[in-house]
Protein backbone atom coordinates (compact mmCIF):
# COMPACT_ATOMS: atom_id res chain seq x y z
CA UNK A 1 0.00 0.00 0.00
CA UNK A 2 0.95 3.67 -0.58
CA UNK A 3 -0.01 6.51 0.43
CA UNK A 4 0.35 9.93 -1.47
CA UNK A 5 0.67 13.54 -1.03
CA UNK A 6 0.22 16.50 -3.85
CA UNK A 7 1.67 20.51 -2.65
CA UNK A 8 1.89 23.28 -4.67
CA UNK A 9 4.97 25.62 -3.72
CA UNK A 10 4.30 29.22 -4.33
CA UNK A 11 7.57 30.88 -5.74
CA UNK A 12 8.58 33.68 -3.72
CA UNK A 13 6.04 34.07 -0.77
CA UNK A 14 7.99 32.20 2.20
CA UNK A 15 5.08 32.40 4.21
CA UNK A 16 3.82 28.72 2.96
CA UNK A 17 7.66 27.54 3.15
CA UNK A 18 7.38 24.73 5.53
CA UNK A 19 3.73 23.43 4.61
CA UNK A 20 4.34 20.80 2.86
CA UNK A 21 7.22 19.92 5.34
CA UNK A 22 4.64 19.55 8.15
CA UNK A 23 1.76 17.59 6.61
CA UNK A 24 4.48 14.80 5.36
CA UNK A 25 6.09 14.93 8.85
CA UNK A 26 2.44 14.01 10.39
CA UNK A 27 1.74 11.63 7.87
CA UNK A 28 4.90 9.89 8.35
CA UNK A 29 3.87 9.78 12.44
CA UNK A 30 1.08 8.49 11.82
CA UNK A 31 2.33 5.43 9.49
CA UNK A 32 4.56 4.98 12.96
CA UNK A 33 7.65 5.28 10.72
CA UNK A 34 11.01 5.86 12.65
CA UNK A 35 12.46 9.46 14.18
CA UNK A 36 15.40 9.31 12.63
CA UNK A 37 14.25 8.40 9.12
CA UNK A 38 11.19 10.86 9.54
CA UNK A 39 14.17 13.71 10.88
CA UNK A 40 15.93 12.77 7.57
CA UNK A 41 13.10 13.14 5.01
CA UNK A 42 11.97 16.59 6.94
CA UNK A 43 15.05 18.17 6.46
CA UNK A 44 15.13 17.38 2.74
CA UNK A 45 11.84 18.27 1.52
CA UNK A 46 12.13 21.77 3.65
CA UNK A 47 15.22 22.40 1.68
CA UNK A 48 13.37 21.44 -1.43
CA UNK A 49 10.23 23.78 -0.29
CA UNK A 50 12.85 26.58 0.17
CA UNK A 51 14.32 26.47 -3.02
CA UNK A 52 11.61 26.76 -4.92
CA UNK A 53 10.36 29.49 -3.48
CA UNK A 54 13.60 31.20 -3.02
CA UNK A 55 14.15 30.42 -6.91
CA UNK A 56 11.61 29.68 -9.10
CA UNK A 57 8.05 31.16 -10.13
CA UNK A 58 6.27 28.16 -8.38
CA UNK A 59 6.73 24.36 -8.84
CA UNK A 60 4.61 21.43 -7.33
CA UNK A 61 5.98 18.52 -4.92
CA UNK A 62 4.32 14.99 -4.84
CA UNK A 63 5.85 12.04 -2.37
CA UNK A 64 4.68 8.71 -2.22
CA UNK A 65 5.29 6.79 0.68
CA UNK A 66 5.45 3.02 0.28
CA UNK A 67 6.15 0.60 2.36
CA UNK A 68 9.71 1.25 3.11
CA UNK A 69 10.91 4.12 1.27
CA UNK A 70 9.66 7.78 0.66
CA UNK A 71 10.01 9.20 -2.85
CA UNK A 72 9.40 12.64 -3.42
CA UNK A 73 9.45 14.57 -6.74
CA UNK A 74 9.62 18.08 -7.00
CA UNK A 75 8.92 19.98 -10.24
CA UNK A 76 9.53 23.89 -10.58
CA UNK A 77 8.86 26.67 -13.19
CA UNK A 78 12.25 28.82 -13.03
CA UNK A 79 15.50 30.07 -14.17
CA UNK A 80 16.77 26.43 -14.16
CA UNK A 81 20.62 25.43 -12.61
CA UNK A 82 23.04 26.68 -14.97
CA UNK A 83 25.64 24.23 -13.30
CA UNK A 84 24.33 21.27 -11.29
CA UNK A 85 27.64 19.97 -9.83
CA UNK A 86 28.49 23.78 -8.97
CA UNK A 87 25.01 23.90 -7.23
CA UNK A 88 25.87 20.93 -5.39
CA UNK A 89 28.97 22.66 -3.70
CA UNK A 90 28.21 23.92 -0.16
CA UNK A 91 28.05 27.58 0.42
CA UNK A 92 27.65 28.46 -3.75
CA UNK A 93 24.40 30.55 -3.86
CA UNK A 94 22.92 32.21 -6.37
CA UNK A 95 19.79 33.73 -4.12
CA UNK A 96 19.40 37.39 -3.93
CA UNK A 97 19.84 39.49 -1.25
CA UNK A 98 16.51 39.55 0.33
CA UNK A 99 16.44 36.04 0.56
CA UNK A 100 20.15 36.12 2.33
CA UNK A 101 18.85 38.45 4.99
CA UNK A 102 16.27 36.18 6.32
CA UNK A 103 19.09 33.63 6.65
CA UNK A 104 18.42 31.35 3.71
CA UNK A 105 20.83 31.28 0.59
CA UNK A 106 23.69 30.51 2.16
CA UNK A 107 24.60 27.59 -0.55
CA UNK A 108 23.49 25.02 2.04
CA UNK A 109 20.33 23.80 0.36
CA UNK A 110 21.25 20.99 -2.27
CA UNK A 111 24.27 19.79 0.31
CA UNK A 112 22.10 19.52 2.84
CA UNK A 113 19.15 17.48 0.64
CA UNK A 114 22.37 15.26 -0.27
CA UNK A 115 23.53 14.49 3.21
CA UNK A 116 19.55 13.58 4.46
CA UNK A 117 18.39 11.17 1.30
CA UNK A 118 19.83 7.73 -0.05
CA UNK A 119 19.10 9.14 -4.05
CA UNK A 120 18.81 12.40 -5.48
CA UNK A 121 18.17 12.72 -8.99
CA UNK A 122 18.45 16.68 -10.48
CA UNK A 123 17.78 17.55 -14.03
CA UNK A 124 17.14 21.21 -15.10
CA UNK A 125 16.85 23.39 -18.39
CA UNK A 126 17.98 27.26 -17.87
CA UNK A 127 15.48 29.41 -18.93
CA UNK A 128 12.40 26.55 -18.09
CA UNK A 129 13.06 24.79 -14.73
CA UNK A 130 14.47 21.85 -12.11
CA UNK A 131 13.39 18.54 -11.22
CA UNK A 132 14.63 17.00 -7.94
CA UNK A 133 13.64 13.67 -6.98
CA UNK A 134 14.99 12.14 -4.26
CA UNK A 135 14.49 9.01 -1.96
CA UNK A 136 14.96 8.03 1.33
CA UNK A 137 14.48 4.27 2.79
CA UNK A 138 13.04 4.12 6.85
CA UNK A 139 12.01 1.52 8.47
CA UNK A 140 8.74 0.44 10.67
CA UNK B 1 16.44 21.74 32.78
CA UNK B 2 13.59 22.96 31.53
CA UNK B 3 12.67 26.16 29.00
CA UNK B 4 10.95 27.50 32.59
CA UNK B 5 14.16 27.48 34.46
CA UNK B 6 15.47 29.98 31.57
CA UNK B 7 12.90 31.98 31.43
CA UNK B 8 12.93 32.40 35.44
CA UNK B 9 16.60 32.64 35.56
CA UNK B 10 16.79 35.00 32.96
CA UNK B 11 13.63 37.20 32.97
CA UNK B 12 13.01 36.20 29.60
CA UNK B 13 9.95 37.66 27.78
CA UNK B 14 7.58 34.76 26.43
CA UNK B 15 6.16 36.07 22.98
CA UNK B 16 4.35 32.64 22.63
CA UNK B 17 4.15 29.15 23.42
CA UNK B 18 3.61 29.18 26.91
CA UNK B 19 1.81 26.17 27.47
CA UNK B 20 4.88 24.30 26.03
CA UNK B 21 7.39 25.48 28.69
CA UNK B 22 7.90 22.40 30.57
CA UNK B 23 10.28 21.27 27.21
CA UNK B 24 13.21 19.50 28.45
CA UNK B 25 16.08 21.20 27.13
CA UNK B 26 18.59 18.95 25.39
CA UNK B 27 21.58 21.39 24.49
CA UNK B 28 21.65 24.85 22.21
CA UNK B 29 22.24 25.68 18.90
CA UNK B 30 23.41 29.40 18.15
CA UNK B 31 22.82 30.51 14.06
CA UNK B 32 20.93 33.05 11.88
CA UNK B 33 21.21 30.76 8.94
CA UNK B 34 18.35 28.70 8.61
CA UNK B 35 19.90 26.10 6.50
CA UNK B 36 22.66 26.03 9.14
CA UNK B 37 19.58 25.29 11.86
CA UNK B 38 17.68 22.93 9.96
CA UNK B 39 21.18 20.94 8.79
CA UNK B 40 22.45 20.61 12.44
CA UNK B 41 20.31 21.42 15.50
CA UNK B 42 19.15 18.79 17.39
CA UNK B 43 16.01 17.63 18.65
CA UNK B 44 14.93 19.49 22.00
CA UNK B 45 17.62 22.26 21.42
CA UNK B 46 17.65 26.07 22.36
CA UNK B 47 18.00 28.23 19.15
CA UNK B 48 19.46 31.47 19.97
CA UNK B 49 18.80 33.66 16.65
CA UNK B 50 18.31 37.60 15.57
CA UNK B 51 15.67 36.22 12.96
CA UNK B 52 12.14 36.83 13.45
CA UNK B 53 10.29 35.22 10.60
CA UNK B 54 8.02 33.04 10.75
CA UNK B 55 10.15 30.09 9.60
CA UNK B 56 11.99 30.16 12.76
CA UNK B 57 8.93 28.66 13.79
CA UNK B 58 8.71 26.47 11.03
CA UNK B 59 12.30 25.18 11.56
CA UNK B 60 11.77 25.18 15.39
CA UNK B 61 8.41 22.98 15.37
CA UNK B 62 10.11 20.30 12.44
CA UNK B 63 12.96 19.60 14.39
CA UNK B 64 11.21 19.05 18.04
CA UNK B 65 13.61 22.16 18.86
CA UNK B 66 12.49 22.79 23.18
CA UNK B 67 12.24 26.96 22.16
CA UNK B 68 13.41 29.82 20.35
CA UNK B 69 15.13 33.05 22.06
CA UNK B 70 15.51 36.13 20.07
CA UNK B 71 17.81 38.73 21.00
CA UNK B 72 18.87 42.31 21.31
CA UNK B 73 14.87 42.91 22.16
CA UNK B 74 13.85 41.94 18.49
CA UNK B 75 10.21 41.40 18.85
CA UNK B 76 8.94 38.16 16.04
CA UNK B 77 6.39 39.33 13.21
CA UNK B 78 2.43 39.30 13.67
CA UNK B 79 3.06 36.21 11.94
CA UNK B 80 5.92 34.09 13.69
CA UNK B 81 3.76 35.23 17.30
CA UNK B 82 0.49 33.09 15.23
CA UNK B 83 2.45 30.50 14.35
CA UNK B 84 4.54 29.88 17.23
CA UNK B 85 1.21 29.40 19.33
CA UNK B 86 -0.26 27.09 16.99
CA UNK B 87 2.54 25.06 16.87
CA UNK B 88 3.23 25.25 20.86
CA UNK B 89 7.19 26.38 20.27
CA UNK B 90 8.18 28.46 22.63
CA UNK B 91 9.01 31.82 21.47
CA UNK B 92 11.10 33.68 23.96
CA UNK B 93 13.21 37.42 23.99
CA UNK B 94 15.83 38.63 26.10
CA UNK B 95 17.63 42.26 25.80
CA UNK B 96 21.23 40.44 25.69
CA UNK B 97 22.63 39.75 22.47
CA UNK B 98 23.78 36.05 21.29
CA UNK B 99 27.35 36.00 22.91
CA UNK B 100 25.69 36.66 26.28
CA UNK B 101 22.84 34.31 26.28
CA UNK B 102 24.35 31.52 24.67
CA UNK B 103 27.65 32.03 27.08
CA UNK B 104 25.39 31.86 29.98
CA UNK B 105 23.10 29.19 28.65
CA UNK B 106 26.27 27.00 27.85
CA UNK B 107 27.37 27.52 31.53
CA UNK B 108 24.03 26.19 32.77
CA UNK B 109 23.72 23.30 30.79
CA UNK B 110 27.64 21.96 31.28
CA UNK B 111 27.45 21.73 34.78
Amino acid sequence: MSVELNFKIPGGDFTKTGVASSKVKKALKQLSIDSKSIKRIVVAIYEAEINVTAHARGGKMKVVISDNEIEVLITDEGPGIENIEKAMEAGFSTASKEVREMGFGAGMGLPNIKKNTDELEIVSTPGVGTTVKFKCSFNK
Amino acid sequence: MKVSDLVKKYELKVFAGGASLNNEISGGYVSDLLSDVMGNAGEGEIWITLQTHQNVVAIASLKDLAAVILVKNLEPEEDTLKHAENEGIPLLGTSMNTFEIAGKIYQDLST
